[in-house]
């Protein structure tokens, strides 16, 4: 294709164009600091890019060689010539338009639902800065360029997580993310080295030519080295703990960057590599093992949460599961495709919280201007801070603390004031628990039979991640259903509901909404199930855009052909998953919609300790706190500290006393007596004349 | 015959004057003996030829330097400056110093030179320290260094003027 | 005069008067006794050249004595300048007393 190069370079310069821009008149230009300019400025930077991203995509059709741009020698040493390369093939590009299209209708929400926030042009400048970053990881054509936007989304992760500075446990979250991902990030750096050494080069076309044909022991250890970081970046066990702190960012930064794309870039990476991995099947093994692990812990913590965020938070890291389960038995395409389907629906949920939590902080603004309930310096309600969980006079919220506009407990039948949010949400609650012909339909199922079509082919393991598979699947149906229903339907659980309404968003944040349900109604169709190929003569469209076998870069595990066979079971197979599917939705759906939040106390008092487990997170943080933080502080405390100021300081402050002690000791040959000044000097002529006449 | 006799008395006048002025306690001894030695070293220029410098040194040395050393002594009204009272380490060392400087001295002198044989007849002898003789290579190849002392000698009065004024300009 | 026998000599006292200017230098304490003592050691360094001069029957040798001179002279006058500019202050000549660059 011509002008790929120069096309490359816009859609990668655009964005970052758009950061400079806006940082820049935001620090420097209040006159230009309209939220219309930057906002405008901002989606526009990341939606031009998706149109040429549009039209690099038609011209891969029919698959001709990837095209590789080069653009700038960053360093050259020896053999090792390290460029600023980007590569256009089928992965890439499928990856850059869900960046860029998701990305800009996101940036298009975030107009509204930053409106009015001091830091609207930060926000903006940190978004378009993110996206740069995704598109070097998506786009790169080596190792290096790839950790860079890896390194890069991380770094605008922990400035968007941190986004209200202000309060103290938003920068702790930050700071959480950055260093829990940091270590997966020494992983990634390791398994660069042994690349490195083993194979000569860091580009994919020799990473992927070379890499295979190395020894298994090596590719074992890259490949469970590049998935340790993957586990740091996509949330797995046991890094995954920085993504529920993670939603204490603005909710269009959750969407973006810890449901549709960040935390998709460990899924990215295992597929570019794919060649790779499936020559490592004990690590495969482990891929999918871990993967299915993480995603029904996730599925069991999300169906005791509270706020809305952290349901959504914890149901991500169950769904990244899934696609890492696709990963270890060898189907990456797949993965790819719930990559997908997952961007479009949970980027909806995302959005679809933010709008309701945009919507409780009027109501909660609403409240404390009435005072009804204590804030806005209103001194005749003070917050009894002994107050138990029942509403009091005192304290008329079902929790202790503050109004929290997060939480589901005070929120409740929204759907009548807030029928767009409702309906998509409700649109995309469907997708992800799986109803047939929405999109999440199609993509877990497809993993699900990629598990069990694995098992049958004599790798055991496959039939536990199938397992877990099936059982999370039922799990997700059911939380996710609770969320909307306690959400969007029954009584209102506000204090004052009667006089205080909630109202819809504004039309930024609803058409971004309705965009992202009807592609999580539509979007499944392009990945449709192998059965469906065979019976009705349509292709998977996914499978022949990305997998090798097409012609495209995306590798996948050799499976015995096994014929006719196994049709029925397929078919049996998408029954059963259709059925999980709606009876977790029913089955939520009742429970819910006619006890509300009550039918919480009957699964507690069912599950008993387990309850305790899941909603107290299985202690991660807490065993972490233990482990590893409070040493590491302990040791700086005691060890690292006073190193520091005894050895570092006192070495410098050493040399300034060391150099002042010898200056008073030359002090004393300045008497002051000039004869003295003349003795030295006769006596350093005698001195030299010697050394003249006798050496 | 009369040369070497000639040497010596004027070496020993040269040598008594030094020793005299370093121990002299009025300053106007002191003075007046340097300017006995002034006239001993023209004496030994003379015996040396160097018609021309003996001169000189009367003239400007002896005759000008010394009369503006004891303008000085005189308008300061020195007194006589009392012995040094106690010994001081730093007398003793200077002292060896000063032999040590006189042994290294004596010693290059007794490692010898090889001298060039100079003019053959007397006539060619006292011609070399005539003014004419100077002022030849004083002239012509000595022209730059001639001019710069000029300017040297006006930035000295300068100099000289400016700090000794009462107050400064 | 033939001194390829007794330039020995005008050398020898050259550097007796020479040292004996050093002495005077470092042994007394009146500022101006010491600057003609100075004056002693030019003077010493004087006689070497002319002896070496008309030893090696050069005449340059004597044309450097001229310069000395004239910059002696110079520095005479400059020098007993200083000593009566310091001299109206602290009143006194005592070489011990000029310590202002004491430490």
């Amino acid at each position: 294709m011509e002008n790929t190069e120069f096309l490359v370079q816009l859609i990668l310069l655009l964005p970052l164009a758009g950061a400079i821009f806006n940082g820049l008149v935001g620090l420097f230009i209040p006159g230009l600091r309209k939220e219309g300019i930057i906002g405008a400025v901002g989606t526009t930077v990341v939606a031009i890019p998706f149109v040429l991203a549009v039209y690099l995509f038609f011209g891969l059709q029919g698959h001709p060689e990837p095209a590789i741009a080069k653009i700038y020698t960053w360093m050259a040493a020896g053999n090792l010539s390290l460029d600023f390369a980007y590569r256009i093939d089928q992965l890439s590009i499928l990856m850059t338009l869900i960046v860029t299209g998701v990305g800009s209708l996101i940036h298009l929400y975030s107009i509204g639902y930053m409106h009015g926030d001091r830091g609207f042009w930060k926000f903006f400048a940190y978004l378009n800065l993110f996206i740069f970053a995704m598109l070097n990881l998506v786009l790169a054509d080596n190792l290096v360029v790839l950790f860079l936007g890896w390194e890069g989304v991380g770094l605008c992760s922990y400035l968007l997580i941190g986004f209200w500075y202000q309060e103290r446990q938003n920068v702790q979250a930050a700071n959480k993310a950055f260093i829990v991902n940091r270590v997966g990030d020494a992983a990634f750096l390791l398994a660069m080295f042994i690349l490195f050494k083993y194979t000569g080069g860091l580009d994919f076309g020799t990473v992927l030519s070379e890499g295979p044909q190395l020894s298994t022991t090596v590719v074992s250890w890259v490949v469970l080295l590049l998935f340790i970081g993957a586990t740091g970046k996509s949330a797995q066990i046991p890094l995954f703990v920085w993504l529920p702190d993670a939603m204490a960012g603005p909710t269009p930064v959750s969407a973006l960057i810890h449901a549709a794309t960040m935390v998709t870039s460990g899924l990215y990476l295992l597929a570019r590599l794919s060649p790779l991995v499936l020559q490592a099947p004990a690590i495969m093994a482990v891929i999918g093992i871990v993967g299915a692990l993480t995603a029904i812990m996730a599925a069991t913590i999300a169906i005791t949460q509270n706020d809305i965020k952290k349901v959504l938070a914890y149901s991500t890291v169950s769904q990244l599961g899934f696609m890492f389960m696709a990963a270890g038995v060898g189907a990456f395409f797949v993965s790819i495709f719930h990559v997908m389907t997952h961007a479009f629906f949970k980027a909806c949920l995302f959005l679809g919280s933010g709008s309701v939590i945009h919507a409780m902080h009027h109501v909660e603004h609403d409240l404390q201007h009435r005072g009804l309930i204590p804030g806005h310096g209103d001194p005749e309600t003070p917050l009894d801070s002994e107050a138990h969980q029942h509403p009091t006079r005192n304290n008329p919220l079902p929790y202790d603390g503050p109004f929290d506009a997060q939480d589901m407990r005070t929120m409740g039948g929204l759907g009548k004031y807030m029928p767009t949010t409702k309906w998509t949400f409700l649109i995309a609650t469907l997708a992800i628990a799986g109803i047939p012909f929405l999109s999440g339909y199609f993509s877990k199922d497809e993993i699900l039979w990629k598990a069990f079509e694995y098992g049958v082919d004599k790798h055991g393991y496959a039939w536990f991640v199938w397992g877990v598979g099936i059982i999370t699947a039922f799990l997700t149906a059911f939380y996710m259903t609770r969320c909307y229903v306690l959400t969007f339907l029954g009584k209102e659980r506000w204090p004052h509901a009667d006089q205080v309404h909630p109202h819809e968003s504004p039309v930024t944040m609803t058409i971004p909404l309705v965009v992202l349900a009807f592609l999580a109604t539509i979007g499944g169709f392009l990945g449709v199930p192998a059965v469906v190929e065979r019976l009705l003569g349509v292709s998977s469209w996914i499978h022949h855009w990305l997998g090798a076998e097409y012609g495209g870069p995306v590798a996948e595990a050799a499976v015995s052909p096994h014929g006719d066979n196994l049709l029925l079971i397929e078919i049996l197979l998408l029954v059963l998953g259709a059925l999980i599917a709606v009876a977790g939705v029913l089955f939520a759906w009742s429970r819910y919609g006619k006890q509300g939040l009550a039918y919480d106390g009957v699964i507690r008092e069912r599950f008993g300790a387990l309850y305790r487990w899941w909603s107290q997170k299985y202690y991660w943080d807490e065993a972490y706190d233990k482990a590893v933080v409070d040493p590491v502080i302990g040791g700086s405390y005691k060890g690292l500290a006073p190193f520091d100021q005894n050895v570092v300081d006192g070495s410098v402050n050493g040399i300034a006393k060391l150099t002042y002690a010898i200056g008073r000791g030359l002090r004393v040959i300045q008497t002051g007596f000039v004869q003295n000044y003349a003795l030295a000097i006769v006596l350093g002529v005698v001195v030299v004349v010697a050394l003249i006449l006798f050496v | 015959m009369i040369a070497p006799f000639l040497f010596f008395i004027l070496a020993i006048g040269a040598v008594a004057a030094a020793l005299g002025m370093i121990i002299a306690r009025n300053p106007v001894n002191s003075a007046l003996l340097l300017v006995l030695n002034l006239f001993c070293i023209a004496g030994l220029y003379l015996t040396l030829n160097a018609q021309f410098i003996a001169v000189i040194q009367v003239l400007v040395y002896a005759g000008a330097i010394m009369v503006l050393f004891l303008f000085v002594i005189m308008l300061l009204n020195l007194a006589e400056m009392p012995r040094p009272q106690q010994f001081r380490w730093s007398y003793a060392l200077a002292l060896v110093l000063g032999a040590l400087v006189l042994a290294q001295a004596v010693y290059v002198i007794a490692e010898g030179f090889n001298v060039i044989p100079a003019a053959a007849s007397p006539e060619q002898a006292a011609a070399t320290g005539t003014a004419k003789a100077i002022a030849m290579d004083l002239f012509t190849t000595y022209m730059l260094p001639f001019e710069m002392i000029g300017i040297l000698l006006l930035v000295a009065t300068i100099g000289a003027v400016m700090l000794a004024k009462r107050r400064f300009i | 005069m033939d001194l390829s026998h007794s330039l020995n000599w005008y050398l020898a006292l050259s550097a007796v008067l020479f040292v004996i200017g050093v002495l005077g230098v470092l042994l007394r304490r009146n500022v101006i006794v010491i600057l003609m003592s100075v004056e002693l050691m030019l003077n010493a360094v004087n006689l070497t050249l002319v002896s070496a001069s008309q030893a090696f029957g050069d005449v340059s040798g004597q044309i450097l004595v001229f310069f000395v001179m004239a910059v002696a002279a110079a520095e005479a006058a400059v020098g007993l300048a200083i000593v009566i500019a310091i001299f109206r202050n602290k009143l006194t000549v005592d070489i011990n007393e000029f310590n202002l660059f004491k430490n």
